[in-house]
This record gives structure tokens, C-alpha cells and sequence, in this order.
């Protein structure tokens, strides 16, 4: 790289800037400081409670108009690949892009955060959702036309329940995407466990502990949503957990 | 909001901003972002590409196959770049600019690298490795002649997705090391408040150009590189003509 | 077999299908009168149209022209799902509900129907004592049936609301020849209970000859070729396309329609077991032969041959030899014809219960035959 000065990163003022040396010359904080961690405590309860209702309020809207969108596509064909295209590009956009690209719109906010967070859900919760109602076996559908089932509730009562476990798959997918980017929003001073890692980062010395917190907290937190939502899976098909014993 | 354009617009007409040699212009940024991407990504095929070969072709491993995609989305990219910034600077090897944010995203590209291309091994018709083995072929033969070529498709799927995301999550480094590519103008505008944001604008507007433009261009390269009979470019039709019977 | 002119329950009128984006038509002004109470078969090659003919019954697919009546009235007059949760529909995949237990896969019609809950699970009850299912069945899950299984409840959930019209699309085309076997019996001990009108699609001949009352043979391109009983069909097929279609074996496979009892029975060289030797001897000699059988009042004893007759005691006072074949009045030639050649002999005997009816030999089956 050329000899460029280093930029502070981040926003707002700079805990330091342009040290000789670089930060290698500093003072070291050890890796991992516990009584950080217990004096503490309060704040990262709040984080992880701020991660969560980011990522709440993403999935939630995320899944609703999914729900809107696959239903859509599913009535008219022809509106799927569309459909699919533009929730690909939003999709690949980067979030640090979008988030940037929402400012003139709303600003800094958590309106900003939630509208970025909820476009990467769009792609995988459509397909999923349109996937796992077109995996409805065909002779169950037709047996339940046949048997005088009208279009509405062959969709509530035969269609959506059968498509479930596709469907929470991909709820499973954009709720640990989602988690892992909302460390991104902390660049938007919205908190979440992604400031801890910004300010872990942005203290001279660094901080460690505050970088490993946020990291393994949005990790477990992934994962912790990730099961519990397995859990309601099974909890919701327990047609699919029994097999023939026959 | 025409204000904002106007001053979008004088962004990109700025001194400079075009030139080939001013390290704050959009082609030496550009340059850098896919230098550090291409590298990222380069080096993850590298590492992820024959593991998964071997592991598919002798078809073991197919939990850590599936649990690493998994564990590859849990792991925030952010706190990942900062993880490795961190280590790099403590231990001083490498420097702090380059190689912890190439480190950083090869570690998120190899998941689906991985991933993708052991699927796609285990997906290959099995009858199909069946008469090559029935036919005498050995098994680095079926592997590299059979596997590997019907295998393709897939396997260049789960590049193409490492390289975009690796793409995006480039500009984030910007915020760790002076590499970061067009991420620079986005960090860097945020950090001078509202008097930066044509430069965040116009960092955004790159950076997505250049996101959708790689992944367009890999779409090219996929078909360049997919042998000719396992082409999938021309949709299956749809052949309902009514009811059987 | 019985002709009866019953009145009609289903007619189809001039009904035409032609796909979209298709020219040719895959059902070709096709007039069907299904009578009440029957089991019809609607049989062919593939591509002959008879699953689209079932479909439209029930209006899964609408005809493009014609008229179908159901009991005297026009279905289109009621919207298509309030007429198909009158009429019982089964496919050859099922289509049982998977995230459904059993016992609400059977109660679905009625639940539609907005029946009350007490009525649906005795109705259940009554449906899996009637498909002979186990009543622990009920809150099971389709995925942990048996093929069998899943295809009577299958069955139970089309009777569920009583229809008077039952479709049945290649039911058994997917399960294996012994359990298909026994689910045709029971299709044919529940219809002679329960005397559905039932549409039933096979491409399956000797299925259409076992199960139909009537059987409409169709052509590539919705064609009727042949309506008609199966018996008729046998004997006289309308053209070569039906003769070929029947297969070879025609006339055995016609054996299988007519009952023992309906064939040429003769009495037969039979004397009562007090009968004197002379008696014997000249019943014998009418007959042609040279042994007589020996009658207990309504029950045949055996035989013996004439010439060990001891003249000095009645016929009943020798021993007897017992006679192979027996057949019940029921039996068709056919399986008659397959247990008199696995025997030596050229003769069975008939019964009704334990009644005596006659004797049937190998001969007036012949006659049969040749009609």
C-alpha cells in the first residue's frame, strides 16, 4: 500500500490518529480483561437488547413482505424472476453501500439501519417461501382440490403449514445474516454489540476485551436465535419427525 | 435534495478524481479494492478447493461440510476484520495495512467456497461415477475427469458468492487499514460529518457499481468455464399440456 | 349377467377438451351415460384421455364444449368446490395431508361441510371399521402408513361424507400386485354394500374386467371405441383396436366374469346312498360312464366305480372315494377350469353352501367358450 497517512476510521472524533509507530508502539492492554466484563454487565445486556430488536424488527418486516411479495409471485409467474432479480441486488449490495445510500433519505437512523437490514432478507425469504409451497407435493394439492378446498385456505391450511420447514430454513438464513451485519450499524452510532468492537477498536490501546465481547456475543447470539428457531420448527411439524414405522 | 446531487455530482467532476495516479482517485481505489478482493478470494479457492474435493469424492465429512457453512455466516465480518487487525498490530508480522484484511476475508470466503464445491461433488450422478469406475477409471481419474467438470457449475456458484461478498466486506476494512478500496470515501465522509456526504454518497454509488459489475462479470467467466454439456444457460421448459391420461 | 337399466346418475353430453396451446383435442365430443349404483372403468393407452374425462367430472379440469349432469343437474350451476365436496375423489399418489393426522385426513370433507365434532369422530370410527384400519390409526401421521394402509385411508377419506358419486383415478396403480389384489376385493365387498356410482380410471384391463360393471374403452384422443359390460366386450369386441387392446387369453379372461352356478350344470350320474346296485348301474350307463357318485340326503359322499359294487348291499353300505374338485357356486369358470386341470380328473362338483348343485365338466366349459 503506498505511504498514505492512516485514516481514522469510524465515526465521530478519533481516539487517536496518525501515531509514529502505529498502535504497535503503544501500551498494551491485556487480551482479555474479566472485570471489564462484570463492571460492565448492564451495558452489554443493553447491546445485545439493542442487537436483538435490529434484527427483530428486520426479520419481522423482512418476513412480512416476503410473505406479501412470495404471494405475489406465486398468483402471477410471470413477476417471480423480477421479483427475485432486484431482491438479488439489494442482496448484493454491501451493507456499508446501503446504509450510506439511505442517509439523504432518512438520515442517521434506526429507520436507516432497519430498511437496509430488512432488503438482505427479501431474497432469501421469497425464494424460500415460493420454494417450499412449489414443494408441496402435487397429488396433495390436487386431492385437496378434489375435495372441494378452495384457494384461500388450501393456501393457510395445506400450503403454508407444508412449506414450513423450507420457509424457517430460510428464516434461519436471514436471521444469522442479519446478526452478523448488525455489527455494521454501530458505524451508524446505533449501538448493538457492533460498538463495542468500534470502540474497542478506536480506544488507544485498543481494547481486546471489548473487540472479543462484541465478536463472540453476536456469534452466540446467531446461534442462539439460530436453534431457537429450529426448536419452533420442530415444535410446529411434529408430522415430520415421526417415520414409518411399518 | 437536488442540493445533495449537485454536490454528488461535483464530487465526481472533483480535481483529480478520475486520475490515474492520485492515490485518492477512483481508479487507483477501484484498483486497490480489487486487488485486495482478488487476492482474498484467490487464496481462499486455494486453501478451500482441494479439501472439499477429497472429502466429497471419498464421502466423508458431510456434517463439518454442512456446519461450516453455518459457522461461516454466524461470524460478523466486522468484528473479524478487527479481530485480525488486532492480532496483526499485537504481533507486528505483516503489517497492519494489507494481509490482516486479506486474512480477515479469505477466513469469510472459505465457507461457501468449501461448501459449494463439496455439494456439488456429492451431487454429481452417481451412476455417472459408477461407469467410470465400472470402466476402469482410477480414482484421481474419476475425481479430475468426471467430479470435477460436472461439478463446475456449482463450485463456480459458491466463488462467484464468496467474491461478491468478499467485495463488499472489503469497503468495511476501510475502517481498520488504509487498504479497503472504495470503502475509504464512505468511512472517510462519515468521519467529516455532514460535510462529507457527497463523499459517502459517492463512495456508496462505486462501491454498489463496482459490486454489481464483479458480479456480472463472474457470471461471464462461470459460463467461460463450465464445460459445454453441463450448461444450464438455456431454462428448462415447462411441458405441461394438460392432464395425463 | 344381470342388464339393468337403471337410471342414469352421470352423463356426459358431446364433452370436448382441448388443452391450451394444443390442437388436437384430448377428449373428442365424448357422450357417456354412467348409471346409478355402477362401477364404470374408463380404459386405455395413455393419451387417451380418461384421466382429463374423470377431471371434469368433478371439474378439476372444465370441459372446452358438452354438458356433464350429475343426477339430473347441469354441475356447472354450482361453483366447483361446492360440487366436489359431494363427489368422493381418490388418486393413484393419494394425496393424504402429511402434516395431518389420520383421523383428520378422513374428517376433511366434513369439516368443509362444517359438520359438528361429535358426527365427525363417529364417522371416523364407523370409516375405519369399515376399511378395516385399526382404530390406533387415528393419530398417526400419514408418513408412519404402510402403502396399503395409506391407500384405505385414502378410500375412507373419500366416503368420509357419505357422496353418492365416487371418482377413483388408477388408485392401485402404485402399490404391489398382492396388496392391489386385496384392495380390489374390498372395493367390490364395499360397493356391493354401499352401491356408489363410481368412475374408476385404469390402464389396466384385467383391473377393468375384475372391477366394472360397465367398461368404456377408449382411444388416443378421448374416442370411445366400446361401452359396454365386460362380459359383452369379451365376447363380441366392437373393433380390432378393442380386440387388440383386450389382449390375448380374451376368452379365459371371459371365463373369469361367468359364476360356476350360471354355466351347464348337470346332475349328473348320481344315486341316494340307498339306492340298490341295479339303480346305480343304469344311472351309470344313462350317464356314459362307469362309476356313480353317492348323495347324503343334500351332501355328496364320493364315488365308486360300478364294477366293485357289491350287489348283495346297498350302494351307501360300500366305501366311497372322495371326489377332488369342489368348487363353491360362486366360483368363476376360470378358476373352476384352473382346478379341474390341476386334478386328473374331468369333473368338479359344485356347491352352494353345503347344498349340492351339480356337477360341472370340462366340456360345457368348452361350450362356453364357444358361446
Amino acid at each position: 500500500m503506498s505511504g498514505a497517512a492512516v485514516v481514522v476510521a469510524g465515526l465521530g472524533q478519533p481516539a487517536w490518529s496518525s501515531v509514529p509507530g502505529g498502535v504497535v508502539a503503544q501500551a498494551q492492554r491485556p487480551l482479555f480483561e474479566w472485570d471489564w466484563v462484570v463492571r460492565n454487565g448492564g451495558r452489554i445486556w443493553d447491546a445485545t437488547l439493542e442487537h436483538l430488536y435490529l434484527t427483530g424488527m428486520a426479520v419481522g418486516i423482512g418476513l412480512a413482505a416476503s410473505l406479501l411479495l412470495a404471494v405475489v409471485a406465486l398468483r402471477y409467474r410471470r413477476l417471480y424472476a423480477p421479483i427475485i432479480a432486484v431482491g438479488g441486488l439489494l442482496y448484493t449490495l454491501p451493507s456499508l453501500a446501503l446504509f450510506a445510500l439511505l442517509l439523504p433519505l432518512v438520515g442517521i437512523s434506526v429507520t436507516n439501519a432497519v430498511i437496509a437490514l430488512t432488503t438482505y432478507t427479501i431474497l432469501i425469504l421469497v425464494r424460500n417461501i415460493v420454494t417450499g409451497i412449489d414443494g408441496v407435493p402435487a397429488e396433495v394439492v390436487e386431492a385437496a382440490q378434489g375435495m372441494g378446498y378452495q384457494r384461500r385456505r388450501l393456501f393457510l391450511e395445506i400450503e403454508l403449514p407444508l412449506a414450513l420447514p423450507v420457509i424457517i430454513a430460510g428464516l434461519r438464513i436471514a436471521s444469522v445474516t442479519v446478526i452478523g451485519l448488525v455489527t455494521v450499524t454501530a458505524l451508524l452510532g446505533l449501538g448493538g454489540l457492533g460498538s463495542f468492537i468500534l470502540t474497542g477498536f478506536r480506544v488507544l490501546p485498543p481494547f481486546p476485551t471489548q473487540i472479543v465481547v462484541g465478536t463472540v456475543l453476536s456469534v452466540a447470539l446467531a446461534v442462539l436465535v439460530d436453534l431457537l428457531l429450529l426448536a419452533l420448527e420442530k415444535a410446529l411439524t411434529p408430522w415430520s419427525r415421526r417415520k414409518a414405522t411399518v | 435534495m437536488s442540493e445533495l446531487l449537485a454536490e454528488v455530482a461535483a464530487w465526481f467532476a472533483a480535481e483529480g478524481r478520475w486520475s490515474l495516479t492520485d492515490s485518492g482517485g477512483v481508479p487507483f481505489r477501484t484498483a486497490q479494492h480489487l486487488y485486495v478482493s482478488v487476492t482474498a478470494t484467490v487464496l481462499a479457492v486455494l486453501i478451500a478447493i482441494p479439501p472439499a474435493l477429497v472429502l466429497a469424492h471419498r464421502r466423508t465429512a458431510e456434517a463439518f461440510a454442512s456446519a461450516v457453512v453455518n459457522i461461516g455466516r454466524a461470524i460478523p465480518s466486522f468484528g473479524l476484520i478487527v479481530i485480525f487487525w488486532l492480532i496483526a498490530a499485537r504481533t507486528g508480522w505483516l503489517g497492519t495495512d494489507f494481509w490482516p484484511l486479506v486474512g480477515a476475508l479469505v477466513a469469510l470466503a472459505l465457507p461457501p467456497i468449501f461448501t459449494n464445491t463439496y455439494t456439488a461433488v456429492r451431487e454429481v450422478d452417481a451412476p455417472t461415477v459408477e461407469a467410470a469406475r465400472g470402466m476402469g477409471y482410477d480414482e484421481t481419474r474419476i475425481l479430475t475427469e468426471i467430479e470435477l467438470p460436472l461439478a463446475t457449475p456449482v463450485m463456480l456458484a459458491g466463488v462467484r458468492l464468496a467474491f461478491v461478498q468478499v467485495i463488499a466486506t472489503t469497503a468495511i476494512g476501510a475502517i481498520v487499514t488504509n487498504g479497503g478500496g472504495l470503502g475509504r470515501y464512505i468511512v472517510d465522509g462519515f468521519a467529516q460529518g455532514v460535510g462529507g456526504r457527497a463523499t459517502v454518497i459517492g463512495g456508496a454509488l462505486l462501491l454498489g457499481a463496482l459490486t454489481l459489475l464483479a458480479e456480472a462479470g463472474f457470471g461471464g467467466l462461470q459460463r467461460l468455464l463450465t464445460p459445454t454439456g453441463v450448461r444450464r444457460d438455456t431454462p428448462v421448459q415447462d411441458v405441461t399440456v394438460g392432464a395425463a391420461g | 349377467m344381470p342388464e339393468t337399466v337403471s337410471q342414469t346418475m352421470i352423463e356426459l353430453d358431446q364433452v370436448t377438451k382441448v388443452f391450451a396451446g394444443t390442437t388436437d383435442p384430448a377428449v373428442d365430443a365424448l357422450s357417456l351415460a354412467v348409471p346409478r349404483g355402477e362401477l364404470v372403468v374408463l380404459v386405455g393407452p395413455s393419451g387417451c384421455g380418461k384421466t382429463t374425462t374423470l377431471k371434469m367430472i368433478n371439474r378439476i379440469v372444465e370441459p372446452t364444449s358438452g354438458t356433464i349432469t350429475i343426477d339430473g343437474q347441469d354441475q356447472r350451476t354450482r361453483p366447483g368446490y361446492a360440487l366436489r365436496r359431494d363427489i368422493g375423489y381418490v388418486i393413484q399418489q393419494i394425496g393424504l395431508f402429511p402434516h395431518k393426522t389420520i383421523e383428520r385426513n378422513i374428517a376433511t370433507v366434513p369439516r368443509l361441510l362444517g359438520w359438528d365434532t361429535h358426527a365427525i369422530t363417529a364417522r371416523v370410527d364407523e370409516l375405519l371399521a369399515l376399511m378395516d384400519l385399526d382404530p390406533a390409526m387415528r393419530s398417526r401421521y400419514p408418513a408412519e402408513l404402510s402403502g396399503g394402509q395409506r391407500q384405505r385411508v385414502g378410500v375412507a377419506r373419500a366416503l368420509a361424507a357419505d357422496p353418492p358419486v365416487m371418482l377413483m383415478d388408477e388408485p392401485y396403480g402404485a402399490v404391489d400386485p398382492l396388496v392391489r389384489a386385496r384392495l380390489q376385493d374390498q372395493l367390490l365387498e364395499l360397493q356391493a354394500d354401499l352401491a356408489k356410482t363410481i368412475v374408476f380410471v385404469t390402464h389396466d384391463i384385467d383391473e377393468a374386467i375384475k372391477l366394472g360393471d360397465r367398461i368404456a374403452i377408449l382411444n388416443v384422443g378421448g374416442l370411445l371405441e366400446q361401452y359396454d359390460t365386460p362380459a359383452e366386450i369379451l365376447r363380441a369386441p366392437a373393433n380390432d383396436f378393442v380386440a387388440s387392446f383386450l389382449g390375448g387369453e380374451r376368452s379365459l379372461k371371459r371365463l373369469s366374469l361367468i359364476a360356476a352356478r350360471d354355466a351347464e350344470l348337470v346332475r349328473g350320474p348320481v344315486v341316494p346312498a340307498d339306492a340298490s346296485v341295479d339303480e346305480a348301474k343304469r344311472v351309470g350307463a344313462a350317464e356314459g360312464v362307469d362309476w356313480v357318485g353317492v348323495l347324503d340326503g343334500a351332501r355328496l359322499r364320493g364315488w365308486m366305480w360300478l364294477n366293485e359294487l357289491d350287489p348283495a348291499k346297498a350302494v351307501g353300505d360300500s366305501p366311497t372315494r372322495d371326489f377332488r374338485v369342489w368348487i363353491q357356486a360362486d366360483t368363476s369358470l376360470r378358476g373352476a377350469v384352473d382346478a379341474i386341470v390341476n386334478t386328473r380328473n374331468q369333473v368338479a362338483v359344485v356347491y352352494d353352501g353345503d347344498h349340492y348343485q351339480g356337477m360341472l365338466f370340462i366340456e360345457s366349459v368348452s361350450r362356453e367358450i364357444l358361446g
